[in-house]
């Protein structure tokens, strides 16, 4: 049942808004289908596993709001939601943020979102997977954990304005770190795919293996501020906060405009347009995007189009509610998805070729705001921390903590390498001078 | 009460569609009443747990245990002077848990039928024989008798999904007024509710059903000078309990003042939402001009509130047994405190540092009877006078460390997820002499008096640990000076609680407490207290940070 048609979604959707009174409805259908399993100490742990397709009904009378839910399809339980619906929302105040239901839209099209090979796998090819991984470390006399999750989804939207909306996806997503059985040593790798196909746990597994092999007995270095050629998976995290994240993040427009943002004006407005970051800067978002596919439509139905964030440095765009752009009087831009940082061809190891003294980092962790007002950011590096002098990796260094606002961080750029897909986005990897390092971690 | 009295408000925002994302309202959304009326009766619940019971063993099945859950949500969101959002979910249904070739596996349903379970039980055994074909150790479980029918409430005084609606609203929006009106340039404020009426049976003949209440009122305030261009923050010093709505019927014997000339009041069991709001709005507008603090070393002051958290990071983490043989390694992190280094028998602290474990405290987060594979509960040390001298386990976890029993700290966040090793309360005894914290002033001849728990980040392994809070004050010669702003400490655990210098007595002593801590893969929220009183902590490394863009 998890994966319905778009016919079949439809027909559902269909059938609800008949059932509904309101003077808006709005149904939202969706399914999802996946497992999971978890390693450690190499040895399979926990795992796990989800099937379920929900419905949404939102029903509207003036400005008055009500949503339900249910997971059962039968004319009955549709027809008990939308009253339901209707129900809360005949007793709902007046929403003052109320916006009419959006019309018919034009969406981009979805042909990559979805692929077949990741909605045929089974607890065996997981089993597998995640097997292949632990003998490459039972080999090398490592230890290693590591998850392996996907999942096949659809969503299916449909309102009384003539709004119409369907997509399917899929998903895995890999993770694995390998560590050296007396514990001086440690290293990561992941990555994540909407086609299953492209995914190998072995290759992922190998440069964990190296970094972990390699990152034996550390060096302590003194904190400060050094160049730093951060890798993808240091920008951007599946499972944590990052520094990337945190700027796209912060590009919203009302918490501009209301004075609580670094893209707020002294005096009031905002800072969209001014150039805030070196001029090889460049975020944009496209759901249409082969390597990086992405739902074509936001939450309320907005169309997802290609949208440039940072050009050349300069903030072109802020994404907004709908209520916003209207009170503000801006263009209504909803929040992407996953975006995409343009880049040049230089791969990690061209990086760092051509550095004089630095610092290679892996990845950062436990990344958490300090002060919004500067985005200043603190967390660590973990997994992989490496030395760099005269274009080579020197030796291992201890982990450090790091204070730095990505603002700063995206005006001390140095290079620019090829982007790489990391959770759903392109993300290259970055040289910046003058990060820094405020302390120093015996973590391994 | 009418049905329209009870409900009143029950506004959604044109955004609610997507809500069912937000953490801890998984389920479908209901109407508020639906959240009144009784789950399956204790009965049926036995007769379905046995359906699945049967189901794993007739597949192969070593052992398997059910829990049947029915987990209620509710929260209430609002700025200034509207609301936002009023969710109210329910979640219900069926995860199976059982080994089979010595090897884990789980699965669930909401599809609650004989048919529906027995499916969700031979799937689950059909994982573990799968996972088996790669396995090389063998799931050990420690002895576990099994305790018949028996049950567990929470002892509430006043159900928070009983209370209508429209008095949580009008709570919020007053508590919004009183930061308005006192400077406030925005004001959020929430009230989270959680009901887990959980069923869990096992194959050792447990059939354990409980009722479980936790809320958490809080609020973010924030002030912008837009001459400067400055904004400045300060959330509630609320702490999320394990009780009903009597937390928010403030009573002044739950109050506790901290140090003379530092305008902060906690709260112990129960809590004052309108007059925190608006002392946050007056502090939040004071950050803005108090003078920034110079980078140093500090003694540092902390309360409850703040160093709840600090205590959770730097203790509660790294005592987890799953952390320290490697279970976590992938995610959340491994563990410094081994247990090679524990054999070496180092200091963790000073020897004024006792910290204890338990899922007993009275309106804890973490008060329950029986954790998520039927052990009964209880209270154990961790630290004694410095010395770490126990670790959290569960079932498959004792036998690897040589003991024989769970120490009962098995939770899953929803009947759909695999339960596993999560944190109980863990605490800080207070001092045994009598100890107030203008006392504990008194003797600081330079440091920083810190409330409320702020920015806060730590290593993998729980070394090197960062945290800010929600108010600072300058303490010199023994006395509170003046607000200071852009502080943070940068600690190693061991240097940390090393330094610890001595706690105010039990009558400073009350909860923090975190309503969300993640752990697993797929992420799993938990929520648990941690109780401490006013504490010091002598020559701990501050920095400034605040920078320019």
């Amino acid at each position: 049942m998890a994966i319905l048609s778009q016919t079949e979604a439809q027909e559902i959707l269909k059938k609800v808004l008949g059932f509904s009174k309101a003077d808006e409805c709005e149904a939202t259908l969706s399914g999802q289908s996946g497992g999971n399993v978890r390693s450690a100490r190499n040895a399979i742990s926990t795992s796990g596993g989800i099937d379920n397709v929900s419905l949404a009904v939102e029903a509207r009378f003036g400005k008055r709001s009500g949503v339900a839910t249910c997971n059962q399809f039968d004319d009955a339980t549709l027809r008990t939601c939308v009253t339901r619906a209707e129900e809360i929302a005949r007793l709902a105040p007046e929403s003052p943020e109320y916006m009419p239901l959006l019309g018919p839209q034009k969406y981009l099209p979805t042909t990559a979102s979805f692929a077949k090979a990741t909605a045929d796998i089974t607890p065996d090819y997981r089993a597998a997977q995640v097997g292949s991984s632990m003998i490459i470390c039972d080999e090398r006399k490592l230890s290693s954990a590591a998850f392996l999750n996907d999942s096949v989804g659809f969503v299916a939207k449909r309102n009384s304005k003539g709004l119409e909306a369907y997509q399917q996806q899929s998903g895995l997503e890999f993770s694995v770190t390998v560590r050296t059985p007396d514990g001086t040593g440690s290293g990561y790798a992941t990555a994540d795919y909407n086609d299953a196909s492209k995914f190998d746990a072995k290759t992922l597994t190998r440069i964990a293996a190296d970094k972990a092999a390699g990152s034996r007995n550390a060096k302590a270095l003194e904190p400060g501020k050094y160049t730093v050629i951060l890798e993808p998976a240091a920008l951007v995290a599946n499972t944590d906060a990052s520094l990337m994240q945190a700027l796209m993040s912060a590009l919203d427009a009302r918490n501009a405009d209301e004075g609580r943002s670094f893209l707020s004006k002294k005096g009031g407005g905002n800072r969209k347009g001014e150039k805030l970051f070196d001029e090889r800067v460049t975020i944009y978002s496209d759901p249409a995007n082969a390597e990086v596919p992405d739902l074509v439509f936001s939450g309320d139905g907005r169309p997802q189009q290609k949208m440039t964030w940072i050009e050349k440095g300069v903030v072109k765009n802020l994404y907004t509610s709908r209520f916003w752009a209207q009170k503000a009087g801006i263009p209504d831009i909803p929040r992407p998805g996953g975006w995409i940082m343009e880049g040049g061809t230089q791969s990690v190891n061209d990086l760092i070729k051509s550095t004089a003294k630095g610092i290679l980092v892996t990845r950062l962790w436990y990344i958490r705001p300090v002060d919004p007002q500067t985005l200043l950011y603190t967390g660590l590096t973990r997994d992989g921390t490496f030395y760099i002098e005269n274009g080579q990796i020197k030796f291992p260094v201890k982990n450090f903590r790091f204070n730095e606002s990505p603002i700063i961080m995206l005006n001390n750029l140095e290079a620019i390498g090829k982007p790489v897909r990391v959770g759903g986005n392109l993300v290259p990897p970055l040289k910046i001078r003058d990060f820094t390092f405020t302390s120093l971690s015996d973590a391994v | 009460m009418k049905r329209r009295d009870f409900v009143g408000l029950t506004g959604l925002a044109a955004s609610a569609l997507w809500l069912p994302a937000i953490p801890g309202f998984a389920g479908d959304l209901v109407d508020p009443m639906r959240l009144l009326e009784p789950g399956l009766d204790v009965a049926a619940k036995k007769r379905l747990a046995d359906v699945a019971l049967n189901a794993a063993k007739s597949a192969g099945a070593s052992y398997a245990d059910v829990r049947i859950g029915r987990y209620l949500n509710q929260g209430v969101f609002t700025r200034e002077k509207q609301v936002q959002n009023i969710v109210s979910s329910e979640s219900f249904g069926v995860g199976v848990r059982v080994i089979a070739n010595g090897t884990w596996g789980f699965a669930a349903t909401n599809t609650v039928t004989d048919t529906g379970i027995a499916k969700a039980a031979q799937l689950a055994v059909q994982i573990a024989k799968a996972n088996s074909k790669v396995q090389k150790e063998q799931v050990q479980l420690a002895p576990q008798k099994g305790f018949g029918e028996v049950s567990w409430k929470a002892p509430i005084k006043i159900n928070t999904f009983e209370v209508p609606i429209k008095d949580k609203v009008d709570l919020l929006l007053a508590t919004n007024a009183a930061a308005l009106s006192n400077g406030a340039s925005f004001v959020n404020s929430v009230l989270f509710a959680v009901n887990e009426q959980k069923y869990f049976a096992s194959t050792d003949g447990s059939y354990i059903d409980q009722d479980i209440h936790r809320i958490f009122p809080t609020f973010g305030v924030t002030v912008v000078d837009r001459g400067t261009g400055k904004f400045r923050s300060r959330s509630a010093l609320s702490a999320p309990m394990g009780m009903g709505y009597e937390y928010l019927q403030p009573k002044a014997a739950d109050k506790v003042a901290g140090p003379q000339g530092s305008d902060v009041i906690g709260y112990k069991n129960s809590y004052d939402m309108l007059e925190d709001a608006a002392r946050a709005a007056k502090q939040a507008k004071q950050k803005l001009t108090c003078k920034s603090v110079v980078p140093g070393k500090y003694d540092l002051v902390l309360d409850p509130h703040h160093l709840g958290l600090t205590i959770h990071e730097s203790v509660g983490h790294p005592t987890e047994l799953d952390r320290v043989l490697g279970y976590e390694a992938n995610y959340a992190g491994t563990s410094f405190a081994t247990l090679e280094w524990k054999a070496k028998g180092q200091p963790y602290g000073s020897k004024q540092v006792n910290i204890v474990a338990d899922k007993l405290q009275p309106n804890s987060l973490g008060a329950v009877g029986w954790d998520d594979e039927g052990v009964k509960t209880k209270e154990w040390n961790i630290i004694d006078q410095g010395k770490l001298v126990d670790y959290q386990k569960i079932r498959d976890q004792a036998m690897i460390v040589g003991q024989k029993e769970s120490d009962g700290c098995c939770y899953s966040q929803s009947w759909q997820d695999v339960q596993f090793q999560r944190m109980p309360n863990i605490s800080l005894k207070p001092g045994t002499a009598k100890m107030s914290v203008d006392e504990l002033v008194k003797g600081v001849d330079k440091g920083i008096y810190i409330a409320g728990n702020g920015s806060f980040s730590i290593d993998q392994q729980r070394y090197n640990s960062q945290f800010g809070g929600q108010v600072f004050y300058a303490i010199e010669k023994g006395k509170i000076t003046e607000m200071l702003e852009d502080v943070a400490y940068q600690t190693n655990t061991l240097e940390f609680w090393g330094s610890c210098a001595g706690s105010c007595d039990a009558s400073d002593y009350r909860l923090a407490g975190f309503f969300n801590d993640g752990k697993g893969q797929p992420s799993q929220s938990s929520a648990v207290s941690h109780g401490s009183a006013t504490t010091r902590f002598n020559n701990v490394n501050v920095i400034n940070t605040a920078r320019k863009i």
